[in-house]
């Protein structure tokens, strides 16, 4: 099927509007807001952020009679190891996204959208600054939108470099200007959110197929992919493959498609050993596993882990699984903002005992004291940035216990081998 | 020295509040324009900030060091960060590292004498397709080896910095 998002030479605005861009807007302006909730509803689109929340009822909880202003808020702070689609998608097609936020913010009612956007995306940065400018000089953004007396202001604003941020409400707080640390819900963002107004905030991913949604309708949507996963989704797929990228396909879609027909297969030399399918907080499936596996959100939840993020990330043959856990903790001890004590020290507790284990001085009960943490970190912090933590170590030791318990014998791994091309 | 904000930087500052409905969202993007003007945040600078949006310096501090992009000394002309996640990490990131460390004689965190280098290894950049990956200040280097890194350092040295690989 043709791609809905990742499209080609669409990337300046004079060619989006030549391929029809900027319609869904008209079309949603003449319909009341509620019902372009409504086809979003239909749709069945869900958050293409992580969590898969349903996008049309996140809209729908935006007060209908609140006073005072509203916001719409993009998450571009795309973070989550083994991702990359957002930036992809907005290199490729900014103009989805602009036209997809001025959409969302006519349905819930904002006059002002940010896109809060990963620091180190500079090129990023500036194109969709120029983008915005042009989508502001032909009036699809700005005052009286076409004509409709209806305004929306675009912002762009930056990160500074704080994996926490892509958490919705820790990104509320970065763009007022605090550390970002993640708040107390409730109160939700739809009632209390970005300078305690109601607000909604949506993944790139997901602002970018709403146009596609008002101009061909909800139903045409819903029917892509599968039940209750609908649509296309983005996959950013790394690792030892003959073409890692990013591909859109539609969701339901299985791994071995995704690997063997757009991947071009693993690489030669290379075998299968593991696949973290939703970037890397989800749990770990083995190749068996993963053979099997259908990408979309219930296959992949049936199998004990989650569509996530859409980052695949394959992992060879012969790859120590110790040693990538201890980058993946490295990296979630570096990232927790510190604010709840079972993520603050239950991190770095899980990145000590992997040091250990990894230089060959661990113990076979450090392999225990890992899960324990592990499990008390579950569900019991502000935000999932624990959870995020919690489901590798507890993935990787069930799945591939054998190994931690060599190294806790003493036979540790080799320095890593060189990387074959 | 006393530090002080241009009265063009201070225009610039009036620009970027009007942005928001309150002046002190703007704390960010300001971190961002003086780290753009002076290489780093100077302690200076932050009182500085702290003044014209009417913050205290906690507040500022708080921020600055809660951000990994925001540099509280000078560095090198080039920035080398390297992504050391774990799609970089399968993809030769510690062999990158480690010949950075050897070639320029310092070890992460730390500037070369000649101010040219500073190296840094970072979390994921999000360019994992392409991994390894190097940022260096502003630009990324992607799908990098040995041969390519060597390459890339020689043009550096002689004050090339290419563009965006892609």
């Amino acid at each position: 099927m043709e791609n809905i998002l990742l499209r080609e030479k669409v990337a300046d605005l004079q060619s989006y509007f030549a391929c029809g861009g900027y319609r869904a807007l008209k079309k949603a302006l003449a319909l009341k807001p509620a019902e372009v909730i409504e086809e979003v509803k239909k749709s069945g689109l869900r958050g293409r952020g992580g969590a898969g929340f349903p996008a049309g009822l996140k809209w729908s909880f935006i007060p209908k009679d609140a006073p005072g202003p509203r916001y719409l808020v993009c998450n571009a702070d795309e973070g989550e190891p083994g991702t990359f689609k957002d930036r992809e998608l907005m290199l490729k097609n900014p103009h989805a996204l602009i036209e997809g936020m001025a959409i969302a913010a006519y349905a819930i009612g904002a006059e002002t959208g940010y896109i809060y956007i990963r620091g180190e995306f500079t090129a990023e940065c500036a194109l969709l600054e120029r983008e915005i400018a042009s989508a502001r000089a032909k009036g699809f953004i700005g005052r009286n939108i076409l004509g409709s007396g209806i305004n929306f202001e675009l912002h762009l604003h930056r990160g500074a470099g704080a994996y926490i941020c892509g958490e919705e409400t820790a990104l509320l707080e970065s763009l007022e200007g605090f550390k970002g640390q993640p708040r107390l819900k409730p109160p939700f963002p739809a009632v209390k959110g970005l300078f305690a107004s109601p607000t909604v905030i949506n993944n790139v991913e997901t602002l970018a197929a709403v146009p596609a949604i008002l101009e061909k309708g909800g139903e045409w949507y819903a029917a892509i992919g599968t039940g209750k996963s609908t649509g296309t989704k983005l996959f950013s797929v790394s690792g030892p493959v003959n073409k890692p990228g990013v591909y859109e396909l539609p969701l339901g879609v299985t791994f071995r498609d995704l690997l063997e027909k757009n991947c071009g297969g693993m690489r030669e030399g290379t075998r299968l050993k593991a696949v973290i399918p939703g970037g890397s907080s989800t749990p770990v499936l083995t190749a068996e596993e993963a053979w099997a596996v259908k990408l979309d959100y219930e296959s992949l939840a049936t199998a004990g882990s989650m569509l996530g993020s859409g980052g695949v990330i394959v992992i060879e043959e012969g790859r120590c699984m110790v040693k990538l856990l201890q980058v993946l903790a490295r990296f979630y001890h570096h990232e927790s903002c510190g604010q709840c004590t079972p993520c603050r020290e239950g991190c770095g507790w899980i990145e000590k005992l992997l040091n250990r284990l990894e230089a060959g001085r661990g113990t076979k009960k450090d392999i225990d004291t890992l899960v324990s943490v592990a499990e008390g970190m579950l569900g019991r912090t502000i935000c999932p940035l624990a959870d995020a933590m919690a489901m590798p170590v507890i993935s990787f030791v069930k799945k591939f216990r054998s190994e931690f318990e060599a190294h806790a014998a003493g036979n540790y791994c080799p320095p890593d081998a060189p990387v074959k091309r | 020295m006393a530090f002080k904000l241009s009265a063009e930087f201070k225009a610039k500052a009036d620009k970027l509040c009007a942005k928001y409905p309150r002046r002190d969202a703007a704390l960010i993007p300001l971190l961002h324009e003086v780290q753009k003007e002076q290489g780093f945040v100077a302690e200076e600078a932050m009182d500085e900030l702290a003044a014209l949006l009417g913050l205290p310096y906690a507040r500022v501090k708080a921020v600055v060091t809660f951000y990994t992009m925001f540099n509280r000394a000078p560095v090198g002309k080039y920035h080398l960060q390297v992504c050391r996640n774990i799609s970089c990490h399968m993809a030769g990131a510690p062999g990158l590292l480690n010949r950075l460390r050897d070639k320029l004689g310092i070890a992460e965190g730390e500037t070369t004498k000649d101010g040219l280098f500073t190296l840094s290894a970072v979390e994921c950049l999000g360019a994992c397709g392409a991994a390894p990956v190097m940022q260096v200040n502003e630009e990324y280097f992607e799908k990098l080896d040995e041969a390519k890194l060597d390459a890339l350092l020689e043009d550096l040295k002689h004050g090339r910095l290419p563009g965006r690989a892609r």
